[in-house]
Parts: C-alpha cells; sequence; structure tokens
C-alpha cells in the first residue's frame, strides 16, 4: 500500500494505516548508519492504547534511538565519557576557569559603562578602551573554553554517514511529471490559448508599472550638466573666507588658492561644478592653449573639477606648474591651459574667463565656455 | 685730574667712545635678546648679526647658492628677495644645507644652531627684503577659530599632505611630507614663502589671522589622542585593510586550525 | 529541570505543533566534516550577524539626512563647521554615546572582514573543486551574495558622509555619468539631480539596511540549506567516499565547535575595535565638494576598481557629439566583469571541457587540479595588481619610488603577470604532485642508513601511514573524451564536431594536464611491493590496508613517469 519509491523496505509499523507508512516514504534522508537495522518504528498519532494496560509488542520493536513507551534498550551512538577521566578533568578545569574569567569580564564591562562617561576625545578613547577590551576578552575566554571543552572534555568521536544520490529515482520523477501534466491540463492553460494570451498581455503594463514608478527620482538632466554658477560679472571669493580677490593681493609668482562665486560658497550642489583654482605665475610662463585674454596680470582661474570623474584637483606643484588629482593622479600642465599629461583624464580643465570689475575685484566674464567635470554622452 | 680726562684729547679718544658705545649697545641688546630668538621683532637684526649671517653663509651656502647669493643655474637657486622666513623655514627645519642637489630635501637634524640660522636669515633679508620672520605672536594659535582652520586645510593644503597632515606623493619622486614635527612658525613659514614645489600664500590672499586657524587646525589635530585605538598612520582604509587580511583573517584561520586539529580526536 | 523533563514539556509541546521530532533528530545527527577551511564560510556567516547587531545598534542614533547644521558639540577642531546631520549624528555615535565608538568600529570592522572572508571562502571553493555539480547554484549564490556585499558595504562607509566617502560618492557619480546614453540620466536619477543633492544619503540608508541586508539574509538562508541538503563536502582521506561524509554529528560536537568560533569570529572583531582605529571620520572632515585629501582610497573590497581607474591611460572617443568615456567606463564595468562573469561560468565551462558531469562530494586537493588552480592563482594576480594600484600613490611615498613607475609597472603587469602567475603555478603543482608520487612509490625515508654487502650505503624508507596514504592516492578521474578527429569515413561523436569540437579536444588535454598516478606496486624493475593502491575509476580511490615493506635500496633509475 506504501509507494516507498526510495526503495527502503517497509518499516515496521503498529500496522492500522498508511499515514505514517506514507510520511516515512517521503523521507529518503538521514539514514541509520550502516550495519545497524533499517527502519524506525512510527510512534506517531495517538496511542492505541489505554492508559494503565501494557503497549501492544510491536511498539516495543524498535532500535536506534526511540523513546518510545517502555521501548527495549537504545544501543549508544555516542560514548559516554571520554577515555581518559584524568585528563578531562584538568581540561575541565581549565575550562572553568576561562568560563570564570569570561564572567569576572562581563561584569567588568558592565562596571565600566556605568563608570566611564563620554563627551570628548579622550573620555572616548578610555571608554573605548574599557569597554572594548572587557569584551573582547568575555568573547575570547568563551570561544576558548568552548573549544577546549570540545577538544578535551567531550569524548572523541568519528562516525559516517551515507550519502544518497541527490537525483530523485525514475519513479518519483515520472509520478512528478505526471502529476505536473496532469494539473496544466486540468488548468487548461495550454489547451485555451485564449485565457494565456490575454493573462500574458495583463502582466506586461503591470510589470512595467514599478520601473515607470521610479520616474520622478530624479530631474532629467536637460542641459544642467554644461552650466556652472559662473556668471558675467560675479566675483571670485577665497573658498572659505569670502573675501574677494585684487591681483595686487594675489600676487606672490607660484602662489595658487581655492575659490568660490560669490555667494555660492556654502551651496554644495554650485560648488560641485563651480569650483575654480586661481594660479600667478611669472610674466611670460604662460603659453597656449591658455587663452591669454582670459587671464588678468599672469593671474589664470581653471575649474578645478576633475575631467577624469570629478574629484576636487587642488594638488599644485609650483615648481613644474603640474595639477595633480589626487584620486587617480591625472596630471594637467597650468602653465599650458590645463591639459592633460598623464593619468587617465581626457580633457585639460575648463579655464574660466576672468577679467577685473570697477574696483579692481577679480570676476568671472562669462560662465566655462565648456562643460566641467567628468565627461558624459552628450557632452561633444 | 683722574687718567681718561687727562687723555681726553688723544687722537684715538674718538674711537674709543664710539667703540664702546656700539659695544654696549651690541652687547646689550645680544643679552636681552638671547632667551627668545623668535619673539621679537625680525627686522632688529643689526649688523653684528648680519655680519655673522654672512660668515655663515659662506662657510655653508655659498658653494650652491654663490658667492652672493645669487643663485648657480641648475644647481641652485637665487636667494636674493625670498626673505628671512624662507630662510628660516629651510635652515630650521635641517633642509638647508642640502644633502645634495636635485633630489628633494627632507626634514633632518638642523645643521646650524637658532642663533645662527636667524644670522643667516637676517643675512639674506639684508639682500633685497622678503617675508621676514614671523614673531611668536603672529603664529600662536590661542583663540584660533579651528573650525575655519579646518575648511581652508582641507580645501588648499589636504590634496597634498593629507586631511591630517599625514604626508603624500607628488610626482617624479617628490613628495609632500608630514606636518607631525612641524612647529608653528615652520608651518607659517612655509605657508608664507612656498618652499620647493608647494605653492605660496601670501598674507593678503590668507589673512596672518586665517594663518593662525590653519595652524590652530594642524597642531590641535596632530596632538589628538587616537579614541579607537592605534591609528596606522592616519591613512585610510588601506592600512585597515591589511589589517582584515593579515590581522583578523589570520587570527581565525589559526583558530580554525585549533578548533579542528586531530589531537584528541577518534579512531573507529 | 533535568533534560528528560524539558524534553517531555516544552519538547513535547512543541512537538505537538510541529511535528519536529523526526526531522530535528536528523539534524541533531547530522555529520559535518572536519577542516579547517570549511570554517571560513562561518567567518563570513558570523561576521554577518554581528553587523546586524551592531548596525542595528547605530541606527538607534545615526540620522540620514543631508540637512546642513553647524556642528557645537563635543569633537572640538570640527566646531563651527558646517555638515550634514549625519556626520554629525556619527559624531554625536563617536564621542557621546558610551560604547558607540565601539560599536560603530566594530561594525566597520565585521563589514572589512565580512568580505575578506568571502574572498578567502570563495577562493577554497575554488581551489578544492567543492562548486561542481551539486554545488553549481551555491557557487552562482556565492557570486550574488559577493557583488551585494560589495555594494552593501560601499553604502554603509557612505551613509556618514564624510570627505573620504563623499569623494566616493562623487566618482561614482562620475562613473555612472560616463555610460554611454543613460549615463547623465541614471545618475540625476540616483542622487535626484546634480551631485551632491540632498536625496543620496537617505536613500543609500534605506538600501542598506533594509533591501540588501534583507536580499542578504534571504540568499544567505537559501546557501545554508542546499548546503545541509547537498550536506557538505569532504577533504580526501581514510574512509571518505564520494558516497559518505565522515565527521562527528552536529549535537553536540558541531554546535559546539561552531559556537565557539562565533565567539573568537565576534572576540578578534571586539579586539580589533578596541585596539585599531578605524574609519575615524572626525579626521576626514565633513563632505564638502571643494575639498580633497591625498591619500584617499575606498575600503579595501573596492580597491580593484580604484585601482582599474588609476591604471587606465586616458582613452575616449568623440564621435558625431557624443562622448565615449572609455578611460571611465572600461575600468568600472571590465575588469571586474571579467572575473565575475568568468567565476560564474566556469562550473559550466569545466564540465563542459572535461564532460564530467557526475557528483563530487569529495575535494579536491589543489595541486592535482593543476590547471584550474593556475588559473585561479593568474585570476588572483589580476586582481591583486588591480588592487595594489589603487593604492599607489600611498605606495609612492611608502617606498619612495616615483609616482608614475607604479602605474608604468601596473599598466604592463596587468598582461603580463597573470600570465607568468600562470605558468609558474602549474609548474608548482606538478612537481608538488611528482613530490607525492615520489613520497608513495618509495615511502617516507626514516633517516636510518643501511650498508648493504656490496659497501653502498641506502637510507631505509618506510611506507606512508594510512591518513596520509588516503590523501596521497585521491584524485579526480576524468571521463576520457572521444576524439574529434577520426578516420575520412567516420563521424565524429556529436559533441566532438566541428571547430568547436577540436577547441574543446584541447581544452581537455590543458584542464586535465596533470602528473600521471602513481604505479600501484612500484615500477618496473622491481622495487618493493607497493602500497596496495586500487584505483577504480571511479571519483575517489578506495584504499586498502597499504602494508609495504621496506624498501631494498634500489635508485629507481629507469623508471618513467
Amino acid at each position: 500500500m506504501s509507494n516507498n519509491p526510495s526503495g527502503q523496505p517497509d518499516s515496521g509499523d503498529s500496522g492500522e494505516q498508511s499515514w505514517p507508512e506514507y510520511l516515512s516514504s517521503r523521507e529518503s534522508r538521514g539514514m541509520p548508519r550502516s550495519g545497524e537495522g533499517s527502519g524506525e518504528s512510527e510512534g506517531y498519532g495517538p496511542p492505541r492504547r489505554v492508559i494503565g494496560t501494557p503497549p501492544p509488542a510491536t511498539a516495543r520493536t524498535m532500535l536506534a534511538g526511540h523513546g518510545g513507551d517502555g521501548g527495549g534498550e537504545t544501543p549508544r551512538e555516542l560514548p559516554a565519557d571520554p577515555p581518559d577521566l584524568v585528563k578531562a578533568k584538568k581540561a575541565e578545569r581549565v575550562v572553568a576557569a576561562c568560563f570564570l574569567l569570561a564572567t569576572l569580564a562581563g561584569l567588568g564591562f558592565l562596571v565600566a559603562y556605568g563608570l566611564i562617561g563620554v563627551g570628548s576625545v579622550r573620555d572616548a578613547q578610555h571608554s573605548n578602551l574599557w569597554l572594548g577590551g572587557t569584551l573582547s576578552v568575555v568573547l575570547l575566554l568563551l570561544g576558548a573554553g568552548a573549544v577546549i571543552w570540545v577538544r578535551n572534555v567531550m569524548p572523541p568521536v568519528e562516525q559516517t554517514e551515507q550519502r544518497h544520490p541527490l537525483r530523485s529515482s525514475n519513479a518519483d520523477r515520472a509520478a512528478f511529471k505526471e502529476t505536473f501534466e496532469e494539473g496544466t491540463e486540468t488548468s487548461q492553460f495550454v489547451k485555451r490559448p485564449l485565457i494565456r494570451r490575454t493573462l500574458i498581455a495583463a502582466t506586461v503594463p503591470l510589470a512595467v508599472a514599478p520601473v515607470v514608478l521610479l520616474r520622478d527620482m530624479g530631474p532629467l538632466p536637460g542641459t544642467s550638466l554644461a552650466h556652472t554658477a559662473w556668471r558675467k560679472g560675479r566675483r571670485l571669493v577665497v573658498y572659505g573666507t569670502g573675501r574677494p580677490i585684487t591681483p595686487a593681493e594675489f600676487s606672490t609668482p607660484g602662489a595658487i588658492i581655492s575659490v568660490a562665486p560669490e555667494g555660492f560658497q556654502n551651496d554644495d550642489d554650485a560648488m560641485a561644478k563651480a569650483a575654480v583654482i586661481i594660479i600667478k605665475f611669472r610674466p611670460g610662463e604662460l603659453g597656449a592653449p591658455t587663452v591669454m585674454p582670459w587671464t588678468v596680470d599672469d593671474i589664470v582661474a581653471y575649474s578645478k573639477i576633475c575631467t577624469h570623474v570629478g574629484c576636487p584637483a587642488a594638488l599644485y606643484e609650483q615648481t613644474t606648474h603640474h595639477i595633480l588629482c589626487p584620486c587617480h593622479q591625472s596630471t594637467f600642465d597650468a602653465a599650458h591651459g590645463a591639459k592633460v599629461l598623464f593619468g587617465p583624464a581626457t580633457r585639460p580643465l575648463p579655464q574660466l574667463p576672468m577679467g577685473l570689475d570697477s574696483q579692481g575685484f577679480l570676476i568671472a566674464t562669462s560662465d566655462f565656455h565648456e562643460p566641467v567635470g567628468p565627461s558624459y554622452w552628450e557632452r561633444s | 685730574m683722574s687718567w681718561i680726562t687727562a687723555r681726553r684729547r688723544h687722537w684715538a679718544a674718538g674711537y674709543v667712545v664710539v667703540a664702546f658705545v656700539l659695544v654696549l649697545i651690541g652687547g646689550g641688546y645680544a643679552i636681552a635678546t638671547s632667551g627668545s630668538a623668535a619673539a621679537s621683532s625680525p627686522t632688529a637684526a643689526n649688523a653684528a648679526e648680519i655680519a655673522q649671517g654672512r660668515n655663515l653663509f659662506v662657510q655653508n651656502c655659498a658653494t650652491c647658492h654663490g658667492l652672493y647669493a645669487e643663485g648657480v643655474n641648475g644647481q641652485a637657486p637665487s636667494l636674493i628677495g625670498v626673505g628671512a622666513a624662507a630662510v628660516d623655514f629651510q635652515v630650521s627645519t635641517g633642509r638647508m644645507p642640502a644633502a645634495e642637489i636635485g633630489a628633494e630635501n627632507v626634514r633632518k637634524p638642523p645643521h646650524l644652531t637658532p642663533v645662527q640660522t636667524h644670522a643667516v636669515a637676517a643675512y639674506i633679508q639684508s639682500l633685497g627684503g622678503g617675508p621676514p620672520i614671523p614673531s611668536a605672536a603672529q603664529v600662536s594659535s590661542v583663540g584660533a577659530n579651528v573650525g575655519l582652520g579646518q575648511q581652508l586645510f582641507v580645501a588648499n593644503c589636504a590634496a597634498c599632505h593629507n586631511f591630517v597632515g599625514a604626508g603624500g606623493a607628488l610626482t617624479y619622486g617628490k613628495f609632500a611630507p608630514p606636518l607631525t614635527a612641524s612647529t608653528p612658525t615652520q608651518i607659517y613659514e612655509a605657508m608664507l614663502t612656498g618652499p620647493e614645489a608647494m605653492p605660496a600664500f601670501n598674507d593678503l590672499t590668507i589673512t596672518p589671522q586665517e594663518k593662525r586657524d590653519i595652524i590652530g587646525y594642524v597642531t590641535n589635530v596632530r596632538a589628538l589622542p587616537n579614541p579607537g585605538g592605534f591609528s596606522l598612520g592616519r591613512v585610510g582604509p588601506v592600512t585597515e585593510g591589511l589589517v582584515a587580511f593579515l590581522g583578523l583573517l589570520l587570527f581565525l584561520v589559526l583558530a580554525a586550525l585549533w578548533i579542528t586539529a586531530k589531537h584528541g580526536k577518534a579512531h573507529e | 529541570m533535568s533534560v528528560e523533563r524539558a524534553l517531555e514539556s516544552t519538547g513535547n509541546w512543541l512537538d505537538d505543533r510541529l511535528h519536529g521530532a523526526r526531522g530535528v533528530r536528523v539534524l541533531l545527527r547530522k555529520i559535518f566534516p572536519d577542516h579547517w577551511s570549511f570554517l571560513l564560510g562561518e567567518i563570513v556567516l558570523y561576521s554577518f550577524i554581528i553587523l546586524l547587531l551592531t548596525g542595528t545598534f547605530l541606527t538607534l542614533w545615526f540620522q540620514p539626512s543631508m540637512t546642513d547644521v553647524i556642528y557645537h558639540g563635543s569633537y572640538i577642531p570640527l566646531r563651527g563647521v558646517r555638515m550634514s546631520e549625519a556626520y554629525q549624528s556619527t559624531l554625536h555615535i563617536s564621542f557621546d554615546v558610551r560604547g558607540g565608538l565601539l560599536i560603530r568600529q566594530i561594525h566597520h570592522w565585521a563589514a572589512d572582514l565580512f568580505m575578506a572572508g568571502i574572498f578567502a571562502h570563495m577562493i577554497r571553493v575554488f581551489f578544492t573543486g567543492a562548486y561542481r555539480k551539486p554545488r553549481e547554484i551555491n557557487w552562482l549564490i556565492g557570486i550574488v551574495l559577493l557583488t551585494l556585499g560589495l555594494l552593501e558595504g560601499l553604502f554603509g562607509y557612505s551613509l556618514p558622509d564624510d570627505l573620504l566617502s563623499g569623494a566616493g560618492l562623487r566618482i561614482l557619480e562620475g562613473v555612472i555619468q560616463s555610460i554611454p546614453i543613460v549615463g547623465s540620466y541614471l545618475a540625476f536619477f540616483l542622487f535626484g539631480g546634480p551631485f551632491p543633492g540632498h536625496l543620496i544619503i537617505p536613500r543609500l540608508y534605506i538600501l542598506h539596511v533594509l533591501l540588501i541586508p534583507g536580499l542578504i539574509l534571504a540568499l544567505v538562508s537559501v546557501h545554508l540549506f542546499l548546503m545541509f541538503h547537498q550536506k557538505h563536502t569532504q577533504m580526501p582521506g581514510k574512509g571518505r567516499t564520494n558516497e559518505n561524509v565522515v565527521g562527528a554529528p552536529t549535537y553536540p560536537y558541531f554546535a559546539a565547535k561552531t559556537g565557539a568560533f562565533f565567539f573568537f569570529v565576534f572576540g578578534v572583531l571586539a579586539l580589533a575595535g578596541t585596539f585599531v582605529q578605524i574609519n575615524a571620520i572626525w579626521l576626514y572632515g565633513p563632505f564638502n565638494p571643494v575639498a580633497m585629501s591625498a591619500g584617499s582610497q575606498p575600503d579595501f573590497y573596492m580597491g580593484m576598481l580604484e585601482g582599474a581607474l588609476r591604471v587606465m591611460p586616458a582613452w575616449q572617443w568623440v564621435f558625431f557629439g557624443h562622448t565615449f568615456a572609455f578611460n571611465v567606463f572600461i575600468p568600472a564595468l571590465v575588469p571586474l566583469g571579467l572575473v565575475f562573469t568568468l567565476a560564474a561560468i566556469w562550473p559550466f565551462l569545466e564540465q563542459w571541457i572535461t564532460g564530467d558531469r557526475r557528483e563530487h562530494h569529495v575535494n579536491d586537493r589543489p595541486r592535482n587540479a593543476p590547471t584550474r588552480t593556475a588559473l585561479g592563482i593568474a585570476v588572483i594576480t589580476f586582481y591583486g595588481i588591480l588592487w595594489a594600484e589603487g593604492a599607489n600613490d600611498l605606495l609612492a611615498d611608502f617606498f619612495n619610488v616615483p609616482l608614475y613607475w607604479i602605474t608604468w609597472a601596473a599598466r604592463v603587469a596587468v598582461f603580463v603577470g597573470p600570465v607568468i602567475a600562470y605558468i609558474i603555478t602549474k609548474r608548482v603543482c606538478l612537481g608538488l604532485q611528482v613530490k607525492d608520487n615520489r613520497l608513495l612509490e618509495h615511502g617516507v625515508e626514516t633517516g636510518i642508513i643501511r650498508q648493504l654487502p656490496g659497501g653502498e650505503f641506502i637510507e631505509e624508507t618506510r611506507p606512508v601511514d594510512e591518513e596520509v596514504l588516503a590523501r596521497l592516492v585521491a584524485r579526480t578521474d576524468y571521463p576520457a573524451l572521444p576524439a574529434a578527429e577520426t578516420a575520412e569515413t567516420e563521424v565524429p561523436p556529436s559533441k566532438m564536431r566541428g571547430g568547436l569540437g577540436r577547441v574543446r579536444e584541447r581544452l581537455y588535454k590543458v584542464v586535465t594536464e596533470t602528473a600521471p598516478a602513481a604505479q600501484p606496486n612500484g615500477h618496473g624493475n622491481g622495487h618493493g611491493p607497493g602500497r596496495g593502491i586500487e584505483g577504480n575509476g571511479h571519483g575517489h580511490t578506495a584504499v586498502s590496508a597499504g602494508a609495504g615493506s621496506v624498501q631494498d635500496g634500489e635508485s629507481g633509475e629507469g623508471d618513467q613517469h
């Protein structure tokens, strides 16, 4: 009556119903050790006897591992004690010592938490040291104690378990195939293409809907990547202090400073494209392709945003006139239009056209003439 | 009549008086300023100091920089107009006299004493002016706006020197040195004069107060304890990753070896 | 309460509702094989659990907001500085919450260990061939977990919005922007506008604390379930065959050992969190798009991408008003894409080449699969060179080497290095196999010298003991492939036809190249009885008692190997 396709012998059972057999036939894993008897009693379901009467004989014929009602002696699979009890005792003491120390350390953690406050760098250092130190001790000692316990107090054991091919038997596969095909046929899904096709059609817009819902995650870039906050007449101010700059002040050859458009210092979105560096050269040092009409008094302005992937390129060597971006070492020649000398950047740093306003401060005479920062598809 | 009055019309009497007064003033000045070489105004160098500086210059610097600091092409630049601050920086950090021509000069134990350094600086200052040595008050970061200092530092300095001044690589074998040993005066002077490849930040672009703010940030942060433990050089994730692999993972592999070792294992 | 009473009261209560007795018993007795390298996956698992625990703690104080504030807190050097709330809350956790700095550091160390563990575990699985049938699904799940881990770590360390990780986000934005056609749209969608915007941190936050951990949790559960269901592999050894598992039962042995290892993982992370500072964001300062530091690197597991970006020459193509920024999207997509794709298809590629579609439950020793090992080392070399290039400025500073030289060296080494590594590794593996054969055939040297009647001195050897013998003889015997070249009148078998068939044949020869197996019963000229080695052509060799006698001193000339 039971299907038992796993090929195992029928397990002995109370014989009254096929349900426990059916269940056992589904469990083809966890087979008993080779050499032991196969099969186990089905102690499943409500007891079949009235309380007080002795259990049926069949309930007592099981072997490995099952408690059962009044079952016989089950042979041990694991030894109860290690072979050398003296060594085990010593190891036990070591383990206990580990755990005791761990307890103390744990209490230390609680005390340290209560006693040591934070609120400054030094206090944080002390707190970290004591809390972390005690915690480390607790955890490592627990680990060490557990390992010594397993290795020296528990009896050593090596057992073998059988594997079974993962492939289901052919009969199982056939049965699956049959059931699945039956279900498919009954569902009429294959036989009625109208239902099938309209169902698929209905799911398509539904599947697209979540993607469409993401549309408002951000605005379209439009042309915004090509423009910055620089405008004609906007003053250059020292980033951080906000002071406008005159060429007479910024007069030391080899000087460099990071500048922002006036009023935009604290606007990170603007500064991510509008950050600029100005560099002072000696007469005659600047040359093509630097656009000389855009310079003032041998002061040249370049975008600080590296054209590779957008890090601020602020490292400047006044002896070599190299601007080096610290992220990926793109190197630009500041004396010659910030053209690329080395590294992965492909475009020179855009130059900002500069002039002077009526009070003698440096201003931009227009926005950059090309997009700043990393390349993108629409950039020609 | 005292003996001195009797000789008041000696032919050398005038010279003696002048010489005596000079020695008095010079010696008095030397005694008065000997304990605070950097504290007093640097422009009060006198002829004796300049002369001493000249001598020291000829002994230690002229072989590269030329007998009158005019520079030697391909060897050392002219020092006319660089100012006392630049000299003080280079000499007090031991960079000058340079160990060899051409390579980047690194900080090393200074060759000249502070007094001698000042003398050389005074001499160079006398040749063509330039930024003077800043006073102690000028470089003091008491009351500095450290927050502004941080902003200026990360915008202008960290690209070479790293977030907290741990140093970094430049091109062609040069490097930006760590700032751990720099005195406030040296930091000020370096910003002001732009030594070697470092650009210059004059007092009109970054005002003295802003320089003090930056100095305040640098000195403050480098003195901070590391609350999280060993800082691994304060350079960030590279050293941390090395510790993760060579420290943590290795430790755990050793623990795994211990746990699974064969000692006390079974026989079957 | 005694064990029996507990089982009867609580145990029965549960069993009445869950029908667990049989199933849980199976689990209790399940055998787990014991090898140190099998614990590498546990490092990953336990690091993940610790990440969940410490991460939850951090969420109680962290504010995922980019709103600007002026700082007036405990960390003096940043007072008066404008920063985001996210950064401020991280400073707060570090300096104003007891245990905050400790938990923050443990969290970050655990993330590093998680990724380091994944690499170690993945390498172990690869070199022992544990990805072979039936474990291909688990291998693929593992690669997905690796990818998720990379993203999770990247998003996690970007949350505090400090200068270092903010630079990383800027680079991410630049990379996305460079993608042809859709780049700028994707970048604007991710950041909710131009960089930096004010949406990226909250968005990364929800990815980092909810979506990706959920995915990882689900996949890890499937990963572990499959490992349970298929049973763990085992290393070759005495009594270990392809049809069994030898070890100790879960309860109490494996449970105790794995519990102990959990404490070790947690303990070592606590140790690191106490004594080694990590991600000191107060030193970096808050993010601002104008500032940058020398020596900026991402966390180590992103190092390969960083190195790829640095090593790439400046190469772009402007075509009809559009830019192909090869210098950016090639290093971002190609090296990692190559490595991951190769890893993902490798089990199937190997199956196709060798024709070996049997189940494999006994691991290979790396030396016994020389081509696989050599290929793995070559890929690791490729990865490692790009990784080192990611730290090129620190290397230049530390080792006093000019900066550009390192990049030039990396540009050459990234192609040459893996080839050299492959060749060397292959030779090393074959050499080790020959050494093993020699041990099998000649025995272990005892150090006892004897003089023969004829006057010569020989060293006595003894046979290897059983445990070692079992390990030495275990090899995968590949099934033979039918020939692709046949006589004029014959048709080659279907799988070997055409150009593809010839390619397959050639690859088969390369992939299955190994030193020949040790000969049973010594070799041709009368050596001792050998070790009783019997091969039976399966994926393992059965081992008999191998009781060879002491060598009679022949020097073994004229042997063929």
